[in-house]
């Protein structure tokens, strides 16, 4: 398993020699906050970072790519990445299965090799070392993806892992599926792309499962050229989104015990037909707005949905929102929104409010909600039900928008407008005529 | 009579010319949508996995992205009041050589919260034969709403995502190369937005920043001023008066156009009640004294 203090120290060490490198590029003078404080912001004091997984297995001699060996395309396309590397993403360089050629499995299942470490790249150094891997012997595909997380490190941004192979994984168990589960459910924020050089049903099937469980994709390569563009879109993808990674929280079963959130992302785990349950304080005046997220990341029932209750603390239903469907799906969402009464009543029914004293005082008090996930995937039969579903849950609180008084400041509009005002105008005209003349008439007659 | 008919078409002019007024007014105004026409915009070329990892693409801007089929596709865009946002999408297939059955795809719009919203219209789903080369799809928004109920779904101001998916296909063809063309466009601006006068104080943007746990006994956390949000839809200017003024809109144009007529009808029905001179009694002038003839010829000659 993986050690906690060293890869952390290295973790920190890297983040700071980012922020570095940063900090010297934008000329600013404050330095970094505490990349591992938990709840900091994921500022920019990590690069994003990137481990390549080559397969290097036998398989990979096979000329069957437009006339050329799936290693030699494989090479050549991540020889055009590293070119295109962008400045500051750290990019690493994992082999398996490349050095061992003997056909005992024991010891060919353990042959996965850190080709190029992840750091700042020298491309002249990192190509000539791709250039040097020769298809030889295993695939342990489960293996080198535990070891790829390792050079990968832990931190608070995103870290993606790009697994190149041909073949399907030769030495489960692990199975290499179940191993990106488990390193998904670490809360890590990783994320594996596969991409298959080989295009039969067992290979596509166990890749698109280890991408299905970490939120990557999967890419079927035909050509040279699609390789290359999709392993350069992936290392863009690492920089443009690396820094946006939701914060772990382990919600409970009931609201009395449950964490209490702050605005921002957060992701928990939670099996079928469970239920978690979040709380979060919202005064007088202010909109609580929440959204879920429930990711199907195994093989599922054709139906399904994700219902998010906010209750008060006696249980009482707030508001709720539900979405359902069916069919192939990454997530099923829902959101709520709700505000309090203006006049900060209407806990009659048990509502407890974190300071007890009514009126002037209840302003400012705030409203406990609970946020109550729950979803109605179903697993299909085999599929295992630990971990949980990955959920992802959005709290914000925002000022209430009271209930419009209408069009304002009593300004009309439309054709009737128009003619009520003229017909006014005109019978005020006549009886002011009428009484003008009326007068005249008595004065004369006097 | 002829007074009264200059000063009515003196009034139809006036009224004519206020109501065409707001035309201009309202482009000019400054909550107008900032899309529409205007230069292009550059093609993005990147596109999101996730709701929290979406593209932002600005209103009237293209996506121009090579993908794997079966990934799903997020890309996020700020929607202001009264606007109604057309999503429209081409996917370009992979090779049909390479194809073994019919592919379904689908494009869906979530807000904010992430809340699915309702198409007006477009197909929103299709299914491309094995041997199509593209297929096209497209999703029109109901128009955002200026403030809606808490417990409502009504769209409001705020993100929009795009989420384009193969919601069907055979395994065999998941990871094959696609292209995908995806156009935002908005028409409409803050003028039409319903209900008047109705305002979200805060836009639908979700914060994509990680959240803090707070101690159960501590007070509540306050919004910490380092959330960071996704895609928001461009601010209208405060001033000093905006509490007071709602800014420039057709109402002002309206009323001041009935305030007019009603005081020229005023004017008419009095001038009418007052019968315009030559037309009323005139006791300084003599009555006309008919012209008398004799009375009756005397007969001359009687003596006849």
């Amino acid at each position: 398993m993986i050690t906690t203090t060293t890869p952390r120290r290295t973790a920190r060490a890297a983040a700071l020699l980012g922020a570095l490198t940063i900090v010297v590029g934008t000329a600013l003078g404050t330095l970094p906050a505490h990349a591992d404080e938990p709840g900091a912001p994921p500022a920019a004091t990590e690069a994003p970072k990137v481990d390549l997984i080559l397969d290097g297995s036998g398989s990979m001699r096979t000329m069957d790519i437009q006339g050329k060996s799936r290693m030699e395309v494989a090479q050549q396309s991540i020889k055009e990445v590293i070119d295109a590397l962008p400045e500051e993403t750290e990019f690493g360089i994992r082999t398996l299965g490349a050095t061992y050629p003997g056909n005992d499995q024991k010891e060919g299942c353990k042959d996965t090799q850190q080709l190029y470490p992840v750091g700042k790249t020298d491309k002249v150094q990192a190509k000539t070392a791709v250039a040097t891997v020769r298809p030889t012997g295993w695939t342990p595909i489960g293996i080198a993806l535990r070891a790829a997380a390792q050079d990968l490190g832990t931190g608070p941004t995103t870290r993606r892992i790009v697994l190149i192979t041909d073949g399907e994984d030769t030495c489960a168990p692990p199975d290499p599926c179940d191993v990106a589960r488990e390193l998904a459910s670490q809360g890590i924020h990783l994320v594996v792309d596969t991409l298959g050089l080989a295009h039969d049903d067992k290979t596509r099937q166990q890749l698109i499962c280890i991408a299905n469980a970490t939120g990557g994709t999967f890419t079927d390569v035909r050509s040279q050229d699609q390789l290359t563009k999709r392993v350069k879109q992936l290392v863009e993808r690492a920089q443009d989104t690396h820094t946006v990674a939701p914060a772990k929280v382990t919600g409970t079963d009931t609201c009395a015990n449950a964490p209490v959130l702050s605005p921002g992302v957060y992701t928990d785990r939670e099996k079928f037909s469970e239920h978690r349950v979040y709380r979060v304080p919202v005064k007088a005046g202010e909109e609580l707005r929440a959204s879920v997220s429930v990711t199907p990341d195994r093989a599922v029932a054709r139906d399904y949905g994700v219902l998010l209750q906010a209750t008060d603390t006696g249980g009482q239903e707030l508001v709720r929102g539900s979405d359902a469907g069916s069919g192939r799906t990454d997530v099923a969402s829902t959101g709520v929104r709700w505000s309090a009464a203006e006049d900060g009543d209407g806990d009659g029914t048990g509502s407890a409010s974190a300071s007890p004293s009514k009126g002037a005082g209840s302003k400012s008090a705030a409203r406990t909600v609970c946020l109550v996930v729950s979803n109605s995937f179903a697993a299909q039969a085999g599929v295992q039900a630990d971990p949980g579903l990955p959920l992802e849950l959005t709290v914000d609180v925002a000022a209430a928008s009271p209930a419009p008084d209408g069009p304002a400041m009593g300004l009309g509009r439309g054709w009737i407008l128009l003619g009520v005002l003229t017909l006014a105008g005109l019978i005020a005209g006549l009886l002011f005529g009428w009484l003008a003349r009326w007068r005249i008439a008595v004065w004369r007659e006097n | 009579m002829r007074k009264l008919r200059t000063a009515a078409a003196a009034a139809a002019a006036f009224t004519g010319l206020l109501l065409l007024a707001p035309t201009s007014a309202s482009a000019a105004s400054p909550s107008a949508s900032p899309s529409a026409s205007g230069t292009a915009k550059p093609v993005v070329n990147s596109v999101g996995t996730s709701f929290l990892t979406a593209t932002t693409l600005a209103s009237g801007q293209d996506a121009d992205v090579p993908v794997s089929t079966g990934d799903y596709l997020y890309w996020a865009f700020p929607a202001a009041e009264g606007q109604t946002a057309t999503v429209q999408v081409k996917v370009t297939l992979p090779d049909a050589a390479d194809r073994h059955g019919a592919q379904t795809w689908t494009v869906e719009l979530f807000d904010g919260l992430r809340r699915r919203q309702s198409c007006t219209a477009g197909p929103q789903n299709g299914t491309a034969e094995q041997s199509a080369a593209t297929l096209e799809l497209s999703c029109t928004l109901r128009q955002i709403r200026s403030w809606a109920e808490p417990w409502s779904g009504d769209p409001l101001p705020g993100t929009y995502y795009v989420r384009l998916s193969t919601t069907d296909i055979p395994q065999t063809d998941l990871g094959l190369a696609s292209t995908v063309h995806v156009h935002v466009a908005t028409k409409g601006g803050a003028d039409d937005a319903q209900p008047e006068g109705g305002s979200l104080k805060a836009p639908l943007v979700p914060p994509v920043n990680a959240g803090a746990t707070a101690a159960p006994s501590a007070a509540a956390p306050s919004p910490s001023a380092s959330a960071t949000y996704a895609a928001a839809p461009a601010e209208e200017e405060t001033h000093w008066y905006s509490d007071l003024f709602s800014g420039w809109n057709t109402r002002w144009w309206w009323t001041v156009a009935g305030g007019v007529l009603a005081a020229l009808a005023g004017v008419l029905g009095y001038t009418l009640t007052r019968h315009p001179r030559g037309h009323r009694h005139h006791p300084h002038r003599p009555a006309p004294v008919p012209h008398q003839a004799p009375p009756g010829q005397p007969r001359q000659d009687s003596w006849q």
